[in-house]
């Protein structure tokens, strides 16, 4: 028999989970949750009394409360709490209405302001965020409360799904896109069009023509940067200024956006000393900021705790 | 806070562009819009302000550029309805139809 082929999938992104080994939250007064359902991944981040207490970080299906399930699901693996113990979760991001455990919704906007404002601490001042199928730049003050922002969602170029489609066209994973695009002998032009279906025809030009697949990846990576690039100038970037979302992750992205605004995103540490030891994933910022809201809402008594056990 | 409603594309900056810090959420703009664009309610993007404040509809900012082109924004004789009846001069709009359809 024939071995049939194993189709690989480029683009098939790790999923993770984490949960703070010494974190109890039966010692916690309040528990709240953040679950950010985007196009094309979600997280679901537990706090304890305003602490990071559990995150996941999964792939989106075609289905918005099954996701949401999931990535609750396995955020709460390895420990012994329940959604019953939860006393408000919020929900967010692109899927943000069809979040079954959650008691409100807040914009995506407002979350990764607040998340970010947390991880990196109150300095930032502009939040990129990469998302799978849009991109928003955030201006935003101290307290992590958004200034102003200014959104790209008319079409996917240049965000998160574009990428993976352009690692799947070049069958490279996604992952190892970043570091191969810096093994080159030359930078070279970048890719036109920053429309994903454009792009990726230029791509298969470019192949065809025998370009190296590393030339090709830094041209790619330069357009991406190239486009984000064009939105923040637009809204005015201010240090510090940092990335969150899939794309954050993407070195060959993110050095040549810095080489083209002149300015460093900051340092991939948590603001906070006693988080260093913990993973940090800029792809939470949404759920974290989610579950940060519910925690203040909670605490100023605006909303009421809808924990069952 | 300076919240843009709308998209930008390959040919220009179509925006709305709200300041929620002037705004007083009178309604007065939503009442004018002859394409119903917009709509007073809770702040989408600061979950602790409690004031009323003006926004696009969710269903209107990807097509915008259609939506406001009949009021000519930015290039017209006269201020747009909104902007006219927006007493603390809350609303403006990007220059997308300005440079697209305004006279030279």
């Amino acid at each position: 028999m024939a071995e049939e082929a194993k189709k690989e999938e480029y683009w098939r992104w790790p999923e993770g989970s984490w949960v703070n080994p010494d974190g109890d939250w039966k010692k916690g007064k309040t528990i709240t949750a953040g679950v950010d359902v985007g196009s094309v991944s979600s997280q679901a981040v537990v706090a304890v009394d305003g602490e990071l207490y559990a995150f996941s970080n999964t792939r989106t299906g075609s289905d918005s409360p099954d996701s949401a399930w999931k990535c609750m699901n396995m955020a709460l693996e390895g420990s012994d709490l329940t959604v019953d113990n939860i006393d408000y979760c919020i929900g967010t991001g692109y899927g943000r209405v069809n979040v079954p455990m959650a008691q409100r919704t807040i914009t995506e906007i407002a979350c990764h302001a607040r998340g970010a404002n947390f991880m990196y601490g109150p300095e930032v001042r502009t939040v990129m965020d990469m998302g799978g199928q849009d991109c928003k730049a955030i201006n935003c003050d101290e307290r992590g409360k958004v200034l102003n922002f200014m959104m790209n969602d008319k079409c996917a170029a240049g965000t998160g799904r574009g990428m993976e489609v352009f690692a799947d066209l070049i069958r490279v994973p996604v992952w190892e896109i970043g570091p191969r695009s810096f093994k080159i002998e030359a930078e070279p032009e970048m890719i036109s069009s920053t429309c994903v279906v454009f792009a990726k025809t230029e791509v298969v030009g470019l192949l065809e023509e025998g370009v190296p697949e590393n030339d090709i990846m830094a041209a790619y990576c330069a357009a991406m940067a190239h486009r984000i690039m064009e939105l923040l100038n637009r809204l005015g970037v201010q240090e510090k200024f940092v990335i969150t979302g899939g794309i954050a992750k993407n070195e060959g992205v993110v050095k040549r956006l810095e080489e083209q605004l002149g300015i460093k995103t900051a340092e991939k540490i948590w603001h906070k000393p006693e988080y260093r030891s913990y993973p940090f994933d800029t792809q939470i910022a949404g759920g974290l900021g989610a579950a940060l809201f519910a925690e203040a809402m909670l605490s100023r008594g605006k909303v009421k705790s809808v924990r069952k056990a | 806070m300076k919240a843009f409603f709308g998209f930008k594309d390959g040919s220009g900056d179509w925006f709305v562009i709200i300041d929620t810090d002037r705004c007083s959420g009178c309604g007065k703009c939503a009442e004018a819009c002859p394409s119903n664009v917009l709509q007073v309610g809770e702040d989408e993007y600061d979950p602790f302000n409690e004031e009323p404040v003006a926004s696009v509809r969710e269903e209107e900012r990807k097509k915008i550029r259609y939506s406001c082109a009949p009021c000519q924004p930015g290039y017209g004789e006269t201020p747009t309805p909104c902007i006219a009846a927006c007493e603390p001069g809350a609303i403006s709009h990007s220059e997308g139809w300005k440079l697209m359809y305004g006279r030279q």
